[in-house]
C-alpha cells in the first residue's frame, strides 16, 4: 500500500510528459495571452485613464453649491435695517400634482388659505405653478411631510425691512436674485452680495458626504454694513417730518441730521415714503431720496454764507450799518424786495430780519469771484458724496457768467440750487470754527477732520448772528427750543417753474444746537406748503425746534440753558421774509 | 533573514491595519464636521430671524405707539422738566 502511494506520488520528468516543441508552443501562447492583459491594462492605465477616471468621478463625487447669504444693513447701533432669511417656496407642475381631499384640506390649512384658492392656483398655468412663495422653513417641510405627490419645494432667500417707510429711502431695496436696486443696496451692492462658493466632495451610495475633495470656489458671504443712522432719532425726524407735511398740505418734504463732530448723516427722512417690504404699487415719485436727489433754490439759508463771505473779505464787520432803502433796491431794470421793511440794519440785522437787500449790498460790495470761491468752497456746486446712489451736485454756474443782478439774488439764494445734505453740510462750517466736514452716511469712528474754510472768528460771528435770527425780532422764534440754545437761519423761496417765479414756496429752516459747542445740524425742507402759510420761520422753523430738542435730549448732550429760556414775541410782531 | 521578512511583515501588516483605521477615522470625522457646519449654518439662519424679530419688534414707531396707546405714557411738557446741572467731569477730578 505504501509502496504503491510512493510510486504514485512520484514527480515525473517533464520532459518525459511533454516534448520540447510543445512545451514551448504552450509557453509562447501563454505569453501573448499574458501580453495581451498587459496591454490592455497598460491601455487602461493610460491612454483611456481620463474617460475612467471622469466616469468614476461622476459615479461618486458632485459638486454641491454653497450658498452665500447677502450681508446686513444695520444702524449704528448695529439694529437690522434691512437683512436676508431663507425662506421656501412650494411649486408643481400641475400635471404632475397629485393629492387626495384630505391632503389638500391639510395642505391648505397649514398654508392658511382654502383647497379651492390651491386649485386655482394650479389651474392658472398648465406648465407650473407656485402654491406658495416666500414661506417660513418650518411650514415647507410639514407641508413636504405630508408626501404629496408632484409637490416640490425650493430655497430662497427673502430680504426683509424691519424699519419699513421710515428708513425705505436710505436703505432702498433689492429686486430679483439679491441685486440692489435703490439706496444704499444698490451702492454697496459689492460689500452686501455674497458669492456662493462650491466644493467636490465624495458621496457614499446613500448619498451621504463622505470626504471633501477640493473646494472648487470658496464662498464669500455678503458683508455686514453699518450706516451712520440712529434708529432712534431717524424714527423722531420721520414722525415729525410727517406730521408737518400732512398738517401743512405740503406736496413734500425732507429732514437731514447730521453730526457736527464726524459728519455723520444721523437721521434723513423723506415724505412721501413707501413701504420696501410690498412694494407692488409704489408710485416712482414716492421712491426718489429728494435730500440728496433733488435741488431746490435755497433762499435765505444762503445768507450767512454771504455775510461770512464779507467777514472774510474784511468789507464789513458785524456791527456795520447797512441802509436797506426802505426795503427795496433796483439793480438794472429788476428791483428786489424786502419783505418786513425796517431801514438801516447792522449786519447781525441783516441775518436775523433776513433782508434781501442787506445781503446783496454785501454781496455787490466784494467781486464776483470771491463770493464764487466762498460758495464752492462750502460745498455748493459740488455733490456730497455720502456714497449714495444718483445725489446731485446742484447748480453754481462759474462766476464769470454773473451779472450784477444774479450776483445781488445769489447772495440770497437764488439762482443756484442745493439739495438738502448739502446745505446741511455746508452750515457744519458754523457749527465747528469753520471746518466743512465730509458728510457719510456709513458709520465712522471717532471725530473726522474737516477742511477748514473760514476763519474759527468768522464762525463765532455767524453762530452768534444765527442765534440772533432764533431770538424774538428774528426771523424763526418758533425754533427756539426750552434748556438749549440754538441757532439757525430760515429760507423761504419762491419756485421757479420754467424760467419763471411762481406763487408757490419751498420754507426751509438749517440750523444748529447747542450754540456753545454744537452737536447737531437740522435740515428742514418743506416743499410747497399750502395750508395758507408759507414762511420758513413758521413752517420748518418749529419742525426744527421738536426734532433738535428730542434728538438733543435722547443723545444726552448737556443743556447749555435755563428751560425758561423761549421767548415768543407778541402775536403780529413777527418777522416775515421771503427768500 | 526570516526573521527579518517576519519583522517587516509585521510592520506592514501593522501599517495597513493603522491606515484602514485612520481613513475610518477620518470620515467619521469628516461627517461630524459636515453636521456641525450645518448646524452652524441653520444657527446663522436663526439669528438672521431672530435679529429680525428684534428689530421688528424693537423699532421706535411700535415701542412709541404701545407706550402712547397701551401704557398711556406722554411726554412732559417743558414747563414740567426741572433740569439738573452736572458738575463737570473735570471739575470733579
Amino acid at each position: 500500500m505504501n509502496a504503491a502511494f510512493a510510486r504514485r506520488i512520484r514527480p515525473v520528468p517533464v520532459a518525459e510528459m511533454l516534448s520540447r516543441p510543445r512545451a514551448l508552443a504552450l509557453f509562447g501562447a501563454l505569453a501573448v495571452l499574458f501580453l495581451v492583459l498587459l496591454g490592455r491594462s497598460l491601455y487602461l492605465q493610460w491612454l483611456d485613464n481620463d474617460f475612467l477616471q471622469g466616469q468614476g468621478a461622476a459615479r461618486s463625487s458632485r459638486a454641491l453649491e454653497i450658498p452665500a447669504h447677502r450681508g446686513r444693513i444695520v444702524d449704528r447701533f448695529g439694529d437690522a435695517l434691512a437683512i436676508s432669511t431663507p425662506v421656501k417656496s412650494l411649486w408643481a407642475f400641475p400635471d404632475q400634482f397629485e393629492a387626495s381631499k384630505s391632503e389638500m384640506a391639510s395642505l391648505a390649512k397649514l398654508l392658511d388659505t382654502t383647497p379651492q384658492r390651491l386649485s386655482a392656483r394650479l389651474g392658472e398655468n398648465a406648465d407650473f405653478a407656485f402654491l406658495a412663495r416666500g414661506i417660513a422653513p418650518e411650514t415647507a417641510s410639514r407641508a413636504m411631510a405630508l408626501h404629496i405627490k408632484g409637490l416640490n419645494e425650493q430655497n430662497e432667500y427673502r430680504r426683509y425691512y424691519p424699519g419699513g417707510e421710515v428708513t425705505a429711502h436710505i436703505v432702498g431695496f433689492t429686486g430679483d436674485r439679491d441685486q440692489g436696486q435703490e439706496g444704499m443696496e444698490l451702492s454697496q451692492q459689492a460689500w452686501l452680495g455674497g458669492a456662493p462658493g462650491s466644493r467636490r466632495v465624495i458621496i457614499n451610495r446613500r448619498g451621504d458626504v463622505v470626504e471633501d475633495v477640493a473646494a472648487i470656489r470658496a464662498p464669500r458671504a455678503g458683508r455686514d454694513l453699518a450706516l451712520s443712522i440712529d434708529s432712534r432719532l431717524q424714527y423722531l425726524a420721520f414722525r415729525e417730518l410727517k406730521a408737518a407735511v400732512a398738517q401743512q398740505k405740503a406736496k413734500a418734504g425732507s429732514l437731514v441730521i447730521v453730526d457736527a463732530h464726524t459728519g455723520e448723516i444721523l437721521a434723513l427722512a423723506n415724505v412721501p415714503t413707501y413701504n420696501p417690504n410690498s412694494r407692488n404699487k409704489v408710485a416712482r415719485d414716492a421712491m426718489r431720496n429728494r435730500a440728496l436727489t433733488d435741488t431746490f433754490e435755497p433762499g435765505s439759508t444762503m445768507k450767512p454764507f454771504t455775510i461770512a463771505t464779507a467777514l472774510e473779505a474784511g468789507v464789513v464787520h458785524p456791527d456795520t450799518i447797512i441802509h436797506t432803502e426802505a426795503g427795496s433796491m433796483t439793480i438794472g431794470p429788476n428791483t428786489i424786495h424786502d419783505a418786513h421793511r425796517a431801514g438801516p440794519l447792522t449786519v447781525e440785522q441783516v441775518i436775523q430780519k433776513s433782508s434781501n437787500v442787506g445781503a446783496a449790498k454785501i454781496a455787490l460790495s466784494m467781486p464776483a469771484t470771491t463770493l464764487w470761491q466762498a460758495f464752492s468752497a462750502a460745498g455748493f456746486g459740488t455733490p456730497p458724496s455720502t456714497g449714495f446712489p444718483g445725489e446731485v451736485s446742484g447748480r453754481l454756474r462759474p462766476a464769470r457768467s454773473w451779472k450784477p443782478i444774479e450776483q445781488a439774488t445769489m447772495s440770497y439764494g437764488h439762482g443756484l440750487t442745493v439739495n438738502l445734505v448739502q446745505l446741511a453740510r455746508a452750515y457744519t462750517i458754523f457749527a465747528t470754527d469753520g471746518e466743512l466736514k465730509p458728510v457719510t452716511l456709513l458709520k465712522t469712528d471717532g471725530t473726522v477732520a474737516g477742511r477748514p474754510v473760514i476763519k474759527p472768528e468768522t464762525a463765532r460771528e455767524v453762530r452768534h448772528m444765527l442765534e440772533l435770527a432764533t431770538k424774538p425780532g428774528g426771523t424763526a422764534p418758533q425754533a427756539q427750543i426750552p434748556g438749549y440754545r440754538v441757532g439757525g437761519k430760515t429760507g423761504t423761496a419762491r419756485k421757479n417753474e420754467n424760467g419763471e417765479y411762481v406763487h408757490k414756496y419751498v420754507a426751509s429752516f438749517v440750523g444748529l444746537a447747542p450754540v456753545s459747542n454744537p452737536r447737531l445740524i437740522v435740515a428742514v425742507m418743506i416743499d410747497e406748503p399750502s395750508a395758507g402759510d408759507y414762511y420758513g420761520g413758521s413752517i420748518a422753523g418749529p419742525v426744527f425746534s421738536r426734532v433738535m430738542g428730542s434728538a438733543l435730549r435722547l443723545l444726552g448732550v448737556p443743556t447749555d440753558a435755563p428751560v425758561d429760556n423761549v421767548v415768543l414775541p407778541p402775536p403780529g410782531d413777527d418777522v416775515k421774509e421771503e427768500t | 533573514m526570516t526573521r527579518v521578512n517576519v519583522v517587516l511583515l509585521v510592520v506592514l501588516v501593522s501599517c495597513a491595519l493603522s491606515l484602514v483605521t485612520s481613513r475610518h477615522q477620518a470620515r467619521r470625522l469628516f461627517v461630524e464636521l459636515t453636521r456641525e457646519q450645518d448646524q452652524a449654518r441653520q444657527y446663522e439662519v436663526e439669528y438672521g430671524q431672530l435679529s429680525l424679530e428684534q428689530s421688528t419688534w424693537g423699532m421706535p414707531a411700535r415701542v412709541e405707539k404701545i407706550a402712547r396707546d397701551a401704557l398711556h405714557m406722554q411726554l412732559p411738557a417743558s414747563n414740567r422738566v426741572e433740569v439738573v446741572g452736572v458738575p463737570n467731569v473735570a471739575d470733579r477730578q
